[in-house]
């Protein structure tokens, strides 16, 4: 049997560590502040990008997300783990992705960003990631109780392929399309010309972190929400290590690079609403525990022929679209006029489905 | 008669709370287990072994992989 060394204690370890330094050193190279990747403010910014919102200052087609899918695909066909399959309750799996995103929008940053934002010194992302692990506990709660969203079944290969060939797409209208300075369109793309849309590495940099990421994390199954799932439901640390690793790891380049700022006012892209730091990552760590997966395990998971965890991506990029119309995205100012009771829907949401989608699978 | 647990199909953590759950209840013997991807096996793997369970045989089908665990 052939050992998969990234899947190894050590091997989690080193993909956690490898994902932190990449994520402080695209911040460097221009990705917002404690952002460097970002899978719900990425996704958000695809989605105004292809003009499902138009929050002028978040239109950018992120090439990290791009690069986690496609690296994932390459990663899965190398390693004979290909394995289209779907059909295990899609549109839960959409619903819990359209609010997983409203809720990390209202924190600002999905698990991923959470972490980043602790290792920049941001203590916001402290009630951030106590609303996540709550919300997830709360998952576990449900999981404990017989929860599941059923079997998938196996499809067509073409079936699996479908959201790498959308990535790819988004991608060659990146390349049809390029950014032109100072202007907000090109051909039928929207761009930014202020805002956190403006601020990101150059493309071919941002791909090929993507790439790299997608093609580790699938190894490895990098996952940060089943981080502290599995502590909790099995006491098992094994992916907690990996999460330990990228925060430790972004940690100490960020503080190499002078991009460790400790506080909690003017933190960059952060607000101070404690209670709604916490409210809405409690509202995005059940979502995720709900359909099995963080924002970025989703991403990689479609890329091995997962087309539940596509559905639940296209929740997501959705998601984001009703967060910035409907204005329950927050900003450094606060929540957003809706966002308080976006939150209250969404666990209302959440827990109806955890409640009432449980059988016994034996 | 040996015991099998049919996880095809079900994405974790579904494969490992049912092995455990089976685990808890009968304490040793034998049991086979049932997934359809390598995440998994791997999954599956590593709980039984921190349980003192040991992995005494993975076969691959068509389905999957089919796992026997077993402790005595």
């Amino acid at each position: 049997m052939k050992k998969n060394i990234f899947a190894t204690r050590w091997g989690i370890i080193g993909v956690g560590a490898f994902i932190g330094v990449l994520a402080a050193l695209l911040q460097r190279l221009g990705n917002p502040g404690n952002m460097g990747i970002c899978v719900a403010c990425f996704e958000r910014d695809i989605a105004g990008a292809l003009g499902l919102h138009r929050a002028g200052v978040v239109q950018y087609m992120r090439p990290e997300i791009i690069g986690f899918v496609l690296g994932s695909l390459i990663a899965a066909y190398l390693f004979n783990e290909f394995r289209p399959r779907m059909g295990s309750a899609p549109i839960v799996r959409f619903v819990l992705g359209v609010f997983a995103m409203i809720g990390a929008l209202v924190f600002l940053g999905c698990p991923w960003r959470a972490i980043l934002r602790l290792a920049g010194g941001d203590g916001n992302a402290i009630f951030g990631l106590l609303g996540l692990i709550g919300g997830i506990w709360i998952g576990t709660l449900f999981l404990k109780g017989g929860y599941n969203l059923g079997r998938v079944q196996k499809t067509y290969t073409s079936a699996g392929w479908l959201l790498p060939l959308i990535m790819a797409g988004f991608l060659i209208l990146m390349l049809i399309f390029p950014q032109i300075k100072g202007e907000s369109k090109s051909g039928i793309l929207f761009y930014s010309v202020k805002g956190l849309g403006v601020m990101h590495a150059p493309l071919i940099i941002s791909l090929l972190a993507g790439l790299a990421i997608g093609f580790a994390a699938q190894r490895s199954r990098f996952c940060t929400m089943g981080a502290f799932r599995d502590l909790i439901l099995f006491k098992h640390a094994h992916l907690f290590f990996g999460i330990i690793s990228l925060v430790v790891s972004a940690f100490v380049v960020n503080l190499i690079l002078g991009q460790f700022h400790p506080g909690f006012v003017k933190q960059p892209v952060a607000h101070t609403m404690q209670i709604w730091n916490f409210g809405g990552m409690v509202l995005a760590g059940l979502a995720f525990a709900l359909a099995g997966g963080c924002p970025g395990r989703q991403l990689f998971l479609a890329g091995e022929g997962d087309g539940d965890s596509a559905v639940f991506v296209m929740g997501m990029i959705v998601g984001a679209g009703f967060a910035h119309n409907f204005g329950l995205a927050s900003s450094p100012k606060g929540v957003g006029p809706h966002g308080i009771a976006a939150v209250i829907i969404g666990l209302i949401v959440c827990l109806f489905i955890g409640f009432t989608m449980r059988k016994k699978v034996i | 008669m040996s015991i099998i647990i049919d996880a095809g199909g079900l994405s974790c953590p579904q494969p490992v709370l049912m092995t455990l759950d089976k685990i808890k209840e009968i304490q040793k013997g034998e049991i086979t287990v049932k997934v359809d991807t390598d995440t998994s096996k791997e999954n599956v793997s590593r709980a039984v072994q921190s349980q003192g369970w040991e992995v005494a045989d993975i076969k691959e089908d068509r389905e999957g992989y089919q796992l026997t665990i077993r402790k005595n």
